[in-house]
């Protein structure tokens, strides 16, 4: 299924050359949600090639940009369509147009609408007025939800790598490799990688305001810190063997260090955080996290190796 | 939102008050109420609020703004520094990149 819709002016409901002038991307989901959310309003459409991707990633990109706005003013010959010298662009746009050259090379006027296209009739019936909250991005719960599957995708491949290497790291003995041993401490220590990465990925993003830090690495580390706890307290039996007392150490290291990493992977899908305060915070966090891990696994390692 | 905040001290975004003219666009596109109406100028209300997302610097005609976007990805962080580039995203898949 082609998710491009053909970029062109459209029309919606009836407009008549006064009708408004809306801009939009050439991604279907935005295409619809637009034409959904203006209901019974007659709007002209002018929908851009964004290379199908929507609005705010496209302006990020540069495809929703100054240069393509002029051209489907020009192709589309808006100018002889209507009558008034206005387009309304989404306000997420405005990462990737110059609204002042636009108007200099077209005559047109850029207007920024609202950020949802829910708010886009209200703005019209106020005279293209925009409250304070029309112009806010939130992360709200159910966004921050929305972004979570993709984390956990993106997630997998490198996880994957890592249950391999616990796997065969799981079945080294002093005296050659056991396959049994490889299983049976391979799958607990992937059930405990697992949580781990859950604790990052998901748990991290869920309860992202209410967790300590402004760091996302912070508030990931103490995710796994507690994670850590619990699994200390159902093994404070085995802190009596050495092997026990490595095992758990281990992961007192690992899980904090992995749910950590994840925490901040996750600052790349959130609309809050500048680059240079994730670069700061990379900087600082991840050869922390890196120790950890390597301390971790050590002990983990040596706890059923020796 | 008034109760998600990041790292605050980080943030490149400045804006010249000589230059400024007062037209709002910054008013207009911030995604996060940074700034806010003083008389006839703009200015910074909420430094830390600010994502870097670039949309005021670029739509100032008077190029009284100025900030240093970028990708805000820690795995392009890591990326561009591993290969000692610039961040980069390396969400390609394999294939044709996720946002392009």
């Amino acid at each position: 299924m082609s998710y491009r819709v053909e970029p062109r002016l459209y029309a919606v409901g009836a407009p008549d050359p006064e009708s408004p002038v809306l801009v939009t991307a050439n991604y279907k989901m935005t295409f619809d949600f637009v034409r959904r959310e203006l209901g019974g309003v007659d709007t002209w459409l002018l929908v851009l090639d964004t290379k199908g991707v929507n609005v705010w990633c496209a302006a990020g990109k540069g495809t929703f940009g100054t240069d393509e706005v002029v051209r489907q003013v020009e192709a589309t010959g808006l100018a002889r369509i209507v009558s008034h010298r206005t387009l309304i662009l989404p306000q997420l746009s405005a990462t990737g147009v110059a609204a002042h050259r636009v108007r200099d090379a077209t005559g047109f006027r850029v207007v920024y609408g609202p950020v949802r296209a829910k708010d886009v009739p209200a703005f019209l019936a106020a005279g293209c007025q925009a409250t304070p909250e029309m112009r806010r991005v939130t992360f709200t719960l159910s966004e921050r939800l929305t972004v979570v599957p993709m984390e956990l995708a993106g997630g997998a491949k490198f996880s994957l790598a890592v249950l391999a290497l616990l796997f065969i790291l799981a079945g080294l003995r002093r005296d050659g490799f056991s396959v049994e041993a490889a299983w049976a401490l391979g799958v607990r220590a992937a059930a405990l990688y697992l949580a781990g990465f859950l604790a990052g990925a998901l748990v991290t993003p869920v309860l992202l305001p209410w967790l300590p830090g402004r760091a996302f690495a912070l508030k990931g580390a103490s995710v796994g810190g507690v994670l850590a706890l619990v699994y200390f307290l159902c093994q404070s039996k085995e802190l009596t063997s050495r092997a026990g007392a490595l095992d758990v150490g281990a992961w007192l290291f690992l899980l904090p260090a992995v749910s950590s990493f994840f925490a901040m992977n996750f600052t790349g899908a959130t609309p809050y955080t500048s680059p240079s305060g994730v670069r700061r915070e990379v900087r600082v966090a991840l050869p922390g996290q890196a120790l950890a891990a390597a301390l971790g696994l050590s002990l983990w390692f040596l706890s059923h190796f020796l | 939102m008034a109760s998600l905040r990041y790292l605050e001290g980080a943030v490149t975004l400045r804006l010249d008050a000589e230059l400024c003219i007062g037209c709002g666009m910054c008013l207009e596109v911030c995604p996060h109420g940074v700034f806010a109406m003083e008389g006839k100028k703009a200015l910074v209300a909420d430094l830390g609020a600010c994502m870097e997302c670039g949309a005021c610097a670029l739509n100032c005609p008077v190029q009284a703004i100025s900030v240093t976007p970028g990708v805000g990805c820690a795995v392009a962080v890591i990326q561009g520094a591993l290969r000692g580039t610039e961040p980069c995203c390396d969400c390609s898949q394999g294939k044709g990149a996720c946002c392009s």
